[in-house]
């Protein structure tokens, strides 16, 4: 997401195509061949192909489990002053030296002979590969290059402490249904987190509730101009929002003065942090337990939406004709989409928390079908062909020379999906628009068609007209530079139906969408799993499995997609970084682990322990290895 | 709509339609009833511009509408000239609960005729005919000139509040300005559905033979009927400028 890359950035590495496309085919399964030229921490880091679990630090030796919730502080970095790169758990001080100790031990004794855990990787730098995968990480994927010196802390299985489960947990089984301890003031303030606010009356007389509605919101996106004009903000009109945007002003001249741009601050319990983009200054209030640089990327996912709708040159040519310029007007139409970004944020997206994609899994000969029918079909003016299917891609075909940014294209999804604008419009749409990703100073058009599964070839006139996005819906999206291309481009969208129609790819599609993201289960029969996150980062792609049973709920979910964000968070803070780290709470047990190849966190039941826990885990890598060419789209259709 | 299946096959033409209109005037919405017989309350607004079909039975022939559906924001005004380029119909909409949009479609108007083809046909229309009070707007509105107080009634407007007459557009000023400028005019609501119809087939009539062309003059195939031999003015989507992108 962190999009400030520019389509500058995709010239110079197209030539490699060529070569890095082998490396590229096959990347996680040479485990023996790589990995040792980059493992930094040499002796440590024998390369074995044997299934070991990762890493684990020892078990937190205390007894006050029930002490359930992490803290939540946005601060937590700097906590630690003894922990860097190393893994860290929720444990007492004492308990972390003693970690330390051990690790260091085991690593004089036993360290050559201990196995290792993380697969191979076709190239050091993960970077190299981008130009073959089609969509690109902008961000050089967290600088995790290849340190490996956290691996460090493995436990031989016989090391393995006592289970969690002795130490007193009789809350357990009341909880067994969910993961997380009860709190229902935050279900409460959840449910009604995305309800409109009231409005004052003209005499002023619910003055009063109405703004303790508003603080109320966990959270809150307000976008103003640099001369403090308001130009955006999830909750409350103007009237209501004066107030914290006069603070947030002064507070923003007051640090530019002092040649030092703000960035976050904590007012009682709720984090601001500021983001300043040229003309614009980005807030969000959370009192969500989100990190600053996590609140950041979503204010530059916010902002893309911005330079999506108006391009940065025109942008800036409005500010420089007058500094009081009232961007609203321009934007007009923007606002949903900018709610829509939000809200995702405030549910939780895994999508823009690990910024990469999701897609549709397929057999491999399958998608390649689909891919050849893009090819083929594919029109003059064509740029980018998808087709996606419930924010799921499915297939991209798209020139040599540019890939798709992961900000551009969940700009692209939270328009169809999430907004109800192009979706509940029935008919093809045409929309012009700006992939600030690819280029930030130009537009393209955008051809839109969603699929009768049933009757692809007749145009769909009349769409459920449900918003809950019933998941079953899949577009055609077609872009071209060229803004008469519309003809063009339905009759390419004609062609391309009736031929996937033939293939048999919409059957096929079809009955992928209908499956659905598999279950924990599904994916490791009998694992004790109750969701993971897994993420590709040569790919720039995730996968996971469905959010129900356990999650199905919206404040479940956002409790989940705190702890994801926790986890990533540790996986990622500078320079405290580390590689592997758990989190212990009363009733559930997490993990997260980064590689030079994939991130990965995952959850289970507060019964598990830790050896189960890295054992699932373990399986979990495995089944996306041995399933890579499905779950991910690998190069895509390239012309 | 207007869909009985006819008992043998009648000549076919399809007329290329835009509607154009202040943002939130019901443009879409119009076409929702018009295609879907269908209504949304707090419709999201359009972004760029959709693209649909919908045939219109008359007793001698059909017409198939094709229809684009602009999204009347401000920066969009630009593309404009591409949706109506070649429109033989355009349907141009204000909302009779706030004058300024009916400023806004006489520029429209005026537009279209120093711009699109000459013998496009043009429909006026006051949408959301359903918030004004039963004969307001026959008898003129007392509230003519409430010109301010118009931009801040919109959106509070709830509709069948005790009544309350929204009409900020008399019917006889609008239907003055069509009058003089030779435009059809309608008052519709896409809300109740009352005279959408009307204003589809209003067109369809009023479309001269001549203009006529066969199914899709425009991209490509031909699924219906005998192409009709008429002046095609219009050079197909090949015509108009492709410069413009910053790519
Ligand atoms: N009461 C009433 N509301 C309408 C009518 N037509 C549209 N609306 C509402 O006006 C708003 C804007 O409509 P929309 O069709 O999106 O306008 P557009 O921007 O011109 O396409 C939506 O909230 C509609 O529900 C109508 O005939 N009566
Ligand atoms: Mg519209």
């Amino acid at each position: 997401m962190a999009g400030t890359g520019d389509a500058d950035a995709s010239g110079p590495r197209a030539e490699r195509d060529e070569v890095e496309q082998l490396d590229f085919a096959n990347p996680t399964i040479n485990v023996t061949q790589s990995g040792s030229r980059s493992a930094s921490v040499s002796g440590v880091s024998t390369i074995s192909t044997e299934e070991t679990p990762p890493p684990l630090p020892p078990r937190p030796k205390r007894s006050d489990l029930l002490d359930s919730r992490p803290s939540t502080s946005h601060s937590t970095a700097p906590a630690r002053p003894r922990l860097v790169s190393k893994a860290t758990t929720q444990l007492s001080y004492t308990d972390t030296q003693q970690y330390h100790q051990d690790s260091k031990d085991d690593s004089l004794s036993s360290g050559t002979s201990r196995p290792k855990r993380f697969f191979g990787f076709a190239s050091r730098n993960v970077s190299d590969t981008d130009d073959t995968a089609s969509v690109r990480s902008v961000a050089p994927t967290l600088g995790a290059g290849g340190d490996m010196e956290s691996i460090m802390g493995d436990l031989m299985p016989g090391q393995e402490k006592p289970p969690l489960n002795i130490l007193g947990h009789v809350v357990q089984d009341q909880e067994a249904e969910s993961l997380f301890l009860p709190d229902p003031d935050f279900d409460e303030a959840f449910i009604r987190e995305f309800d409109d606010i009231d409005d004052i009356d003209a005499d002023g007389s619910n003055q009063e509730s109405v703004m303790l509605e508003w603080r109320s919101k966990l959270k809150h996106f307000l976008i103003l101009s640099s001369a403090g004009k308001p130009i955006y903000s999830r909750h409350g009109d103007d009237q209501l929002i004066t107030n914290s945007i006069g603070l947030v002003q002064t507070l923003i001249s007051f640090y530019q003065g002092a040649s030092d741009t703000l960035k976050g601050f904590t007012a009682g319990d709720s984090r601001f942090v500021v983001m300043s983009k040229g003309p614009l200054n980005l807030v969000a209030i959370s009192r969500l337990s989100e990190s600053d640089a996590q609140l950041k990327s979503q204010l530059d996912a916010l902002y893309m939406q911005i330079l999506s709708t108006l391009t940065l040159p025109s942008m800036e040519r409005m500010f420089a004709a007058r500094a009081s310029y009232d961007l609203r007007r321009p934007l007009e139409g923007t606002e949903t989409l900018l709610s829509a970004l939000a809200d995702g944020f405030t549910r939780g997206s895994p999508s823009t928390l690990l910024s990469a994609l999701e897609c549709l899994k397929l057999r491999k000969t399958h998608r390649q079908v689909v891919n050849n029918t893009l090819l083929k079909t594919r029109s003059e003016s064509l740029l980018y062909g998808l087709i996606v299917a419930s924010g799921k891609l499915v297939s991209v075909v798209r020139p040599k020379k540019h890939s798709l940014h992961p900000g551009d294209l969940h700009l692209i999804f939270n328009m169809l999906f999430e907004a109800g604008s192009v979706k509940a419009g029935g008919g093809e749409n045409w929309i012009p628009l700006c992939l600030p990703g690819f280029n930030n100073t130009g537009f393209l058009y955008m051809y839109v068609s969603f699929l009768d599964l049933k009757h692809p070839t007749e145009q769909m006139q009349e769409r459920p007209s449900s918003k809950d996005g019933s998941g079953d819906e899949v577009a055609i999206l077609l872009i071209s530079a060229n803004k008469e291309g519309f003809f063009e481009l339905r009759d390419m969208r004609d062609e391309l139906v009736s031929q996937l129609q033939k293939n048999g790819s919409i059957d096929v599609i079809g009955h992928a969408v209908r499956l659905g993201r598999p279950s924990c289960t599904d994916v490791v029969p009998g694992s004790p799993l109750r969701h993971f996150l897994y993420k590709s980062r040569g790919n720039v792609q995730f996968c996971m499995p469905k959010f129900r049973p356990y999650f199905g709920g919206g404040a479940e979910r956002r409790r989940l997609m705190d702890l994801y964000g926790r986890l990533h968070a540790r996986l990622h803070n500078k320079p405290t970084s580390v590689n592997i780290c758990h989190e212990t709470a009363t009733t559930n047990i997490s993990l997260a682990w980064a590689t030079p190849l994939f991130e990965l966190y995952c959850v289970a039941p507060g019964t598990t322990s830790r050896a189960a826990l890295a054992q699932a885990a373990n399986k979990v890598v495995q089944w996306v290895r041995r399933e890579e060419e499905r779950v991910f789209i690998i190069g895509g259709a390239v012309f | 709509m207007a869909d009985s299946a006819p008992a043998q096959p009648k000549p076919s033409s399809s007329v290329k339609l835009v509607l154009l209109g202040e943002a939130a005037v019901g443009k879409s919405s119009l076409v929702m009833r018009f295609v879907n017989n269908d209504f949304q309350e707090n419709k999201e607004p359009t972004i760029g511009a959709a693209f649909l079909t919908q045939k219109c039975n008359l007793p001698t022939r059909t017409i198939k509408f094709e229809i684009w559906d602009t999204a009347g924001q401000e920066r969009f005004a630009s593309l404009a000239p591409m949706y109506y380029r070649n429109a033989q119909a355009a349907l141009v909409v204000y909302d009779i609960t706030k004058p300024s949009s009916l400023t806004k479609a006489q520029h429209w108007v005026a537009e279209l005729q120093r711009q699109a083809s000459p013998g496009i046909v043009i429909a006026l229309v006051g949408n959301k005919s359903d918030l004004a009070a039963v004969n307001g707007g026959a008898s003129g509105g007392d509230s003519s000139d409430d010109v301010d107080a118009a931009p801040a009634a919109e959106g509070e407007t709830n509709e069948e509040e005790d009544g309350a007459d929204a009409r900020r557009v008399p019917t006889k000023t609008a239907k003055a300005y069509a009058d003089e400028e030779n435009l059809l005019f309608f008052e519709t609501s896409a809300k109740t559905g009352t005279n959408v119809a009307e204003v589809f087939t209003a067109i369809a009539n009023a479309i001269p033979e001549t203009s006529l062309k066969g199914p899709r003059g425009v991209g490509g195939q031909t699924n219906l009927g005998r192409q009709e031999e008429r002046v095609n003015l219009v050079g197909g989507r090949t015509e108009g400028p492709k410069e413009g992108c910053a790519c």
